[in-house]
């Protein structure tokens, strides 16, 4: 029998002032400890390389600008794995999809546009970007339909998607490398110089972006006045919108301190008719554009989890596939939609990965999955279903990628950077599971 | 049958319904007049959730007509359910576990703003108020329901039913997983709706519930149904000879599922 008296969720007079701080805050403690995560990989590695080579080589502008352009695809694609494992559901076949898009965009840039545009016509990325989306959705629809019509597990779908889609690849390209590819669309990439947005844009998207948190913690507020809800005590407001532009004038800060690489820089220089001073040119590089493509999709997909009746039904459905039938949900058109927005971001992804080498290959996207999938469960993603957020998801990746790139500036082996990934993967699910049982009953 | 100068509110012709070979309900028919409380009997597995989805959309029966206020109605999902006024309150409660009370309330017919953006704010609002009547005490509108107690799932699942404008509420175990304070709290909850006008279809194997709060009493055993008759005019020992035995009594009016024999 349940008790019948309401338990009370008062908290306890003498509560410590970083439990007080989050509560009315209203932090997810979850959220802090893979922030610290974060921060203990950084610091780790940034003093383990002091200490081998008499210099600090992670903490500096140019590694961190690295990270997280290597971060972007799996980013991408790891906001829409969130929803997909919050459905119950999984998608083995987006490193195969990259590839495919890849291949499919590549040809298209490389052997048809070309003929009828000619070389270096401003419509070809355009037409590019569309085909990527539009195969991606098709192709995650496609097998959307399979799991939620014909009831097959997503599992052995996307499974079967897996060796389907990089087969389909191949046989597109019959195996060779196709390079180079358009110029603009080389941009999504993010080399240096056109594939960054520079200094001053940099900074104004900063101060844009500062602009939309206070105006979103102002708006928020306000209606919960409008309503008299319980609200945030000022302080606690003031902390975030402080700590939200804070981090984000500091990531401006960071990306505007790294040059451009000597070279690139003297040609920039070059084509802008800037003159080259005596102590060579500092120019900023300023955000990289994958980068910002990752978190707008980071930003538009937790609008649509959180915001639209679809992502509602994603999480209920996840929570309760029974209850949400009875609630007269179409929880199969949701599944298809789902499995079509996870195919859309691959697309997306699959541009970001072919623009970075400038070429596409059958081979591009190998292991994704397994590296999205990670993501999103470090991120606190339940397999389960039903819990998962996409910020989680975000900070998974980059924890991931902070893992390889820190074990590749001390120089280990790649057998070894897989094996610690795999452990740590594991070892957050565990450190996760156990903390899940120790709030369940919150 | 004292009710039957005013016309029924349900009236369920013949339902069938099989699920491979076996027919979970065989042409069983019942009907519930506005203000009634009818009370569904029988063992587990004798067919009463079974009926009762097939009126709230769950499930599609194989044949059968289902009238509401006298015109057949079109129940092929719960949707259409909703739309006829027939909400239900499962045994399984059928929240999602993983969403907050007000989202739970109005899941599948949420509140928008202009923009096509859920508007989470008055569905709280709206939730706060609903709650606040049916459970002055409760205040954990921002947590997923899994952390509440049973009571206060029972609460979100009832108000659920009751904040559209029910005209047919269905109760399958209303109080099984409920204390004693709870159980009569929902035993009132009944008697207010009953006084609005609402006709209810209360399903329990609690037989003592079911003396207390219905009027009419059906009674169904292997998938049909045994009898149905007022609750005056039967003791509790002859429902129990329908449930266990399928023996009608003089009072019920018997169905295809009573016993002729002897």
């Amino acid at each position: 029998m349940t008790s019948t008296a309401p338990v009370a969720s008062g908290a306890a007079p003498e509560e410590p002032l970083l439990r007080r701080l989050m509560r009315a805050t209203e932090v997810d403690t979850r959220m802090i400890g893979m922030v610290a995560a974060i921060t203990l990989i950084w610091v780790g590695f940034h003093v383990y390389t002091y200490l081998q080579s008499g210099e600090g080589l992670f903490l500096t502008p140019r590694n961190l600008w690295n990270l997280t352009v290597q971060t972007s695809s799996v980013a991408v694609m790891a906001t829409g794995m969130v929803l997909v494992i919050v459905m119950r559901h999984i998608d083995l076949s987006v490193g195969a999809i990259i590839a495919l898009v890849s291949t499919i965009v590549g040809v298209a840039q490389v052997d048809f546009l070309p003929t009828y545009l000619g070389l270096d016509n401003p419509a070809t990325w355009i037409i590019s970007i569309a085909l990527a989306l539009a195969v991606g959705c098709t192709v995650g629809a496609l097998q959307g339909a399979l799991v939620a019509y014909v009831g097959i597990p997503a599992f052995i779908v996307t499974l079967g998607g897996q060796l389907f889609w990089r087969g389909a690849a191949w046989w597109v390209t019959t195996g060779a490398t196709i390079a180079p590819l358009d110029s603009r669309f080389a941009r999504m990439g993010g080399g240096p110089p056109s594939g960054s947005i520079g200094e001053w844009g940099s900074w104004a998207l900063a101060l844009f972006i500062c602009a939309g948190i206070v105006a979103s913690l102002y708006f928020g507020r306000r209606r919960r006045a409008r309503y008299n809800f319980p609200l945030r005590p000022m302080w606690a407001e003031i902390t975030v919108a402080v700590i939200g532009c804070f981090v984000t004038l500091g990531a401006t800060a960071i990306v505007n301190a790294y040059p451009l690489p000597e070279r690139v820089a003297e040609r920039y220089a070059e084509a802008h008719n800037i003159p080259v001073p005596p102590g060579g040119l500092d120019i900023p590089t300023g955000y990289a554009i994958p980068v910002l493509i990752a978190l707008a999709a980071g930003l538009v997909i937790t609008f649509v989890a959180r915001r639209t009746r679809f992502g509602r039904y994603v999480y209920a459905i996840g929570g309760n596939p029974e209850a949400a039938l009875l609630a007269g949900i179409n929880v199969r058109r949701i599944t298809v939609m789902v499995f079509a927005l996870m195919g859309t971001l691959a697309g997306i992804s699959a541009c970001i990965d072919s623009a970075r080498l400038d070429s596409a290959t059958n081979a591009l996207g190998t292991l994704d999955e397994l590296y999205v999938i990670a993501a999103a469960v470090i991120g606190g993603t339940s397999l389960s279903g039903g819990v998962g957020t996409i910020y989680g998801a975000l900070i998974g990746a980059l924890v991931i990628q902070s893992l390889q790139s820190g074990m590749v500036l001390l120089g280990f082996d790649s057998a070894f950077q897989q094996m610690v990934v795999g452990l740590v993967l594991v070892a957050a699910v565990g450190i996760d599971t156990s903390y899940r049982r120790g709030t369940a009953k919150g | 049958m004292d009710a039957q100068t005013k016309a029924p509110l349900i009236e369920m012709k013949d339902i069938s319904i099989a699920f491979g070979g076996v027919k979970a309900v065989d042409r069983a028919s019942v009907n519930l007049f506005p203000g009634e409380v009818v009370g569904l009997l029988g063992h587990n597995g004798a067919g009463k959730s079974c009926l009762i989805k097939i009126l709230s959309g769950a499930y599609k029966r194989d044949s059968g007509q289902i009238f509401v206020n006298g015109e057949e109605a079109q129940i092929a999902n719960p949707r259409d359910a909703k739309r006829y006024g027939i909400e239900t309150i499962y045994q399984t409660l059928a929240l999602a576990d993983n969403v907050d009370a007000a989202s739970n309330l109005y899941l599948g017919r949420e509140l928008m703003t202009p923009w096509g953006t859920l508007d989470d704010s008055a569905m709280e609002h709206e939730a706060r108020r609903v709650m606040g009547r049916l459970n002055p005490n409760f205040r954990r509108f921002k947590v997923p329901v899994i952390s509440l107690s049973g009571g206060q799932r029972q609460s979100v699942a009832i108000a659920r039913a009751i904040h559209f404008n029910a005209r047919i509420l269905i109760m399958d175990e209303p109080t099984a997983a409920l204390g004693p304070a709870e159980t009569a709290q929902v035993g009132e909850l009944v008697k207010q709706l009953k006084a609005d006008g609402i006709g209810i279809f209360l399903i329990s194997h609690d037989i003592h519930d079911v003396f207390d709060l219905a009027d009419r009493i059906a009674v169904m055993k292997n998938g049909q149904v045994v009898g149905i008759g007022p609750v005056s005019a039967m003791t509790k020992d002859e429902v129990l000879g329908m449930i266990i035995l399928g023996k009608c009594p003089p009072g019920a009016t018997p169905g295809p599922g009573a016993v002729t024999s002897n």
